[in-house]
């Protein structure tokens, strides 16, 4: 079997004929195989939906317990038998509950891994490698001038800020599924013990990372009122918030984002950025293309991002790739606003306050 | 090195100055030296050294990285040195199998280091230290480190920012650190024992320190109110640089004689025929000016010889500099700064008196009681005092009689008057005869501008103006007034004023106020006749309109906090 026979692009996304089913369909489909619960890979709308048990909660907390037709739950590590393919669930390091999905027939491999990152991560479950013949990845930070630093100096950036200024806000602009959650582990790793205030956007996704068993300290809720009696606080807000009417009312707020785009200048400063904190939850280059090599795929496609200098890398390294210019992809925002597609807008319940 | 690119990294991106100054005193807190001296110096403009070209680090990086994924970075992030510091394989990846792959294999150089190796190096070892340098660092050091030694560190922050902030660092002014700067060199390390208590203040020994000046605020309007033009003096505002000439001795006998900016940077070199004539013990506060055969040339000729390396013997044939002084600030080892400013400028005419030196002269004073007569000279300084200099002239200074030389912008000392007048088209509607020696001259003007009337558009007037114009234009006007009177009140004359036949005068003036005397509802400060428009029929005139306009705008423009 060749691997264009097992796994084809379709226009909702890449789909499996014999299985009969799409990897995280941007439209409604008879039956989806979800690596994650981020807006731009798990929709709501499909007759059946294949994913991790928190991958399907993170789902109904956005969408609601009706998102899908039917929902069978497959945890990392676990196989299914779809019509002959084997179709299994591994780590991808991304946010809780994400995960690659491989699939088998023949004697062929492919692995879909979705989003992933192999820095540390206190919220999810570490990225396995998983042998294969023909790898599928993401190229969102695929320029090599993307290299994340270690998390903890970026958590030392804000929390020393937070001692120079005690008197103003330190509003933090991060994506309401795991990188907040992430960030506020990191924060308490780094021995920071006093509430950290969350916009209301991201309060249910917090919570339901707490019920799972991620310990995150003392959360609070910003009351509108509250806002300018918080100086010397850290607040975890949706990025969109930081340059909102809201964001203003905190006193002499500092605006901090958490994002690996803030690696390069012009970027932060274009969103209007005072603390870049560089913490992304998508793999910087080296990681890139070190996974690419630990699968010993000897054939790679690349869904997204910056698709070309990855393509390029693989062939001057001899390893076949091809670009699938996929649309509607970009993590939550992290995309670039002027090639973000409208399917990759946030729920709008994630923006409001 | 790394703290250091931290703090630019923070400075470059926060854009609130009292921030600014708390990021960089809390760095001086907490670097030793003589890191912090360094960063300093780097800071506030200090360092010199020969910078690297772009040229030299493309072929750096050109050796490390594939051409393709350079050319993709560069596209993508827009800035070299940003490109290759993020670009740079770090040790990590380049370390032998089988050895752990954390960890740098050299440490960071300091700051210190990177400057004084620069110094004192030539430029053919440059590709080798950088390269060993930005293998030591991490990618925010290697970013800082290519726009220092390129020469391209824009983060925002002035010489007299990073002064203010170590002034934080104890309980100082600014221009305390200013007063001894001159005489200091990185990495500065009297400078900050000084300023934590730890020894005393460094030593003035530089003979001929530059010394903070003392500037002015900008007159508003309603500042003329509250100012008692009895105890103000004023002179003319030049159009040159602001410079302070300063010569001294050293107790070895030799000379120092020093030209600086405003700003305290030493710009002797670019003047060296005036520097040769500082044969005095003191330090002058004045204008540099281009003379030719004792005339003032304006800016755009002084500009000539300005931001040139080196000035050819033509150059100072062609572009004499001068000095045209304002303030004495030192004399003959006394510091006359204390004193009124009445007294210093008696000392610096008797000084100039006895110096008898062609490069320097005084800059007189304007004479006039009433504010009045302030604005009437203003309009025209060739009349005033200025003559054939006039050209020269933007505005005038004007400046508390007891105002002591404090450094800084004090606030109700010294003023300058430069903003440009606003002007209106108006139509003349009266005329009045003038007093003393234009008594036999109508040269009092009432004039107008259209408002809509009741029975149509009609004049309402809206100020007087009675200078403003030369004697051979006020012939013109007088005559005019005399050959298109309509109407006689006593010493007042109505003259023609339809849409069609009239005078339309342009009117100068200062500012607008709300005014319940006058019929028109506006009050103009200082108006006076800035062009006679002969040309102009009366219906093209303006309207009310752009005055309450203007006053919208004022009244707005009080409202917003400084
Ligand atoms: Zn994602």
């Amino acid at each position: 079997m060749r691997p264009s026979e097992l796994l084809t692009l379709t226009p909702s996304g890449l789909y499996c004929p014999q299985a009969d089913a799409h990897i995280d369909p941007v439209r409604p489909v008879r039956r989806a195989l979800i690596t994650h619960g981020h807006s731009d890979h798990a929709r709501a709308g499909h007759e059946a939906v294949l994913a991790t048990p928190e991958t399907l909660a993170i789902m109904a907390v956005r969408y609601g317990v009706d998102f899908a037709g039917y929902t069978q739950a497959v945890r990392l590590g676990e196989t299914v038998d779809l019509n002959g393919v084997k179709v299994s669930y591994h780590p991808a390091g991304h946010v809780l509950g994400s995960a690659q999905i491989a699939l088998e027939c023949e004697g062929l491999r492919i692995v879909a891994s979705g989003d992933y990152k192999r820095a540390r991560d206190p919220t999810c479950a570490p990225f396995e490698v998983v042998p294969c013949d023909v790898f599928i990845t993401e190229a969102t930070f695929g320029l090599p001038v993307f290299r994340h630093p270690d998390t903890r100096d970026e958590v030392a950036k804000l929390l020393a800020s937070v001692q120079l200024f005690p008197e103003r806000a330190h509003i933090v602009g991060a994506y309401a599924l795991g990188k907040a959650q992430r960030l506020m582990a990191l924060i308490r790793e780094a021995g920071y013990d006093q509430p950290i205030y969350v916009h209301g956007a991201m309060e249910r996704l917090t919570e339901f990372y707490q019920q799972s068993g991620v310990p995150l300290g003392e959360i609070r809720k910003v009351q509108a009122a509250e806002r300018p009696k918080l100086g010397g606080a850290i607040v975890i807000c949706p990025p969109s918030a930081t340059q909102d009417l809201w964001a203003r009312k905190f006193p002499d707020p500092v605006t901090a984002f958490a994002s690996g785009w803030m690696r390069v200048r012009a970027r932060a400063r274009q969103k209007g950025v005072e603390l870049p904190l560089v913490v992304s939850d998508h793999s910087d280059w080296d990681d890139l293309c070190r996974t690419i090599l630990d699968t010993g795929a000897g054939e790679v496609w690349v869904t997204h991002g910056q698709e070309d200098a990855l393509v390029h890398w693989c062939t001057s390294r001899g390893i076949r790739a091809k670009p699938l210019h996929m649309l509607g992809y970009g993590d939550e925002g992290e995309v670039e606003p002027d090639t973000a597609g409208p399917a990759d807008a946030p729920p709008v319940a994630e923006a409001a306050s | 090195m790394n703290r250091f690119a931290e703090l630019l990294d923070r400075l470059g991106y926060e854009p609130g100055r009292n921030n600014k100054l708390r990021l960089m005193t809390e760095y001086f807190r907490t670097t030793p030296d003589p890191e912090r001296g360094f960063a300093l110096a780097a800071l506030a403009g200090g360092l010199s050294f020969a910078n690297a070209k772009p040229g030299l680090i493309r072929a750096l990086i050109a050796e490390r990285t594939d051409p393709v994924l350079f050319g993709m970075s560069y596209d993508y992030v827009g800035d070299l040195s940003e490109t290759v510091a993020l670009l740079w394989p770090s040790p990590r990846e380049v370390h032998e199998p089988g050895q752990p792959a954390i960890g740098h294999n050299r440490p960071p150089p300091s700051l210190a280091e990177v400057i004084e190796s620069l110094q004192a190096s030539h430029r053919s070892d440059l590709p080798g230290l950088l390269s060993r340098w930005l293998d030591g660092l991490d990618e925010t050091g290697r970013w800082a480190l290519l726009k220092l030694i390129t020469g391209s560190l824009r983060i925002g922050v002035s010489a007299r920012l990073a002064k203010s902030s170590v002034a934080a660092l104890g309980d100082l002014e600014p221009n305390d650190i200013e007063e001894v700067w001159h005489g200091l060199e990185p990495p500065y390390e009297s400078l900050f024992a000084w300023v934590e208590g730890r020894s005393p203040r460094p030593e003035a020994t530089d003979p001929a320190p530059f010394r903070p000046p003392m500037l002015a605020h900008p007159i508003d309007d309603k500042d003329f109110d509250g100012l008692d033009a009895r105890v103000m003096t004023a002179e003319w505002k030049w159009d040159g640089i602001r410079v302070q000439a300063v010569g001294g001795t050293r107790p070895d006998g030799r000379r120092v004689q020093r030209l600086f900016s405003r700003t305290g940077e030493d710009i002797s070199k670019s003047f060296p025929d005036l520097v040769e004539a500082i044969d005095f013990d003191g330090a002058i506060d004045g204008e540099l000016l281009v003379l030719r055969e004792g005339r003032v040339q304006t800016f755009n000729v002084l500009q000539q010889r300005l931001n040139r390396q080196s000035v050819s013997p033509k150059m100072l044939v062609e572009f004499p500099a001068h000095v045209r002084a304002y303030d004495l600030l030192h004399w003959g080892g006394e510091d006359l700064r204390p004193l009124p400013f009445c007294e210093r400028r008696e000392r610096l005419e008797t000084m100039l008196g006895s110096l008898e030196n062609p490069r320097f002269d005084i800059s007189r004073l304007i004479s006039f009681e009433t504010w009045e007569d302030l604005a009437a000279a203003r309009a025209n300084p060739a009349e005033a005092g200025a003559g054939v200099d006039a050209a020269a002239v933007e505005g005038c200074m004007i400046k508390r009689a007891d105002s002591p030389y404090v450094p800084g912008r004090p606030k109700g000392l010294w003023y300058k008057w430069k903003h440009d007048p606003h002007v209106v088209d108006a139509v003349l509607m009266y005329a009045q005869r003038g007093h003393g020696k234009r008594s036999s001259f109508y040269s009092d003007y009432t004039f107008g501008v259209w408002r809509e009337g009741a029975g149509g558009d009609e004049l309402v007037p809206v100020g007087k103006a009675y200078f403003g114009f030369t004697d051979a234009e006020l012939a013109e006007l007088d005559r005019f007034v005399r050959r298109n009177t309509v109407n006689r009140f006593g010493p007042v004359r109505e003259v023609t004023h339809e849409p069609d036949k009239g005078l339309v005068l342009e009117i100068a003036f200062e500012g607008l106020n709300r005014s319940t005397r006058h019929k028109s509802g506006v009050a103009m400060r200082f108006p006076r006749v800035s062009r006679i428009r002969w040309d102009k029929p009366p219906a093209e005139a303006d309207r009310i309109e752009i005055l309450e306009k203007l006053l919208q705008r004022e009244g707005e423009a009080e409202e917003t906090p400084a």
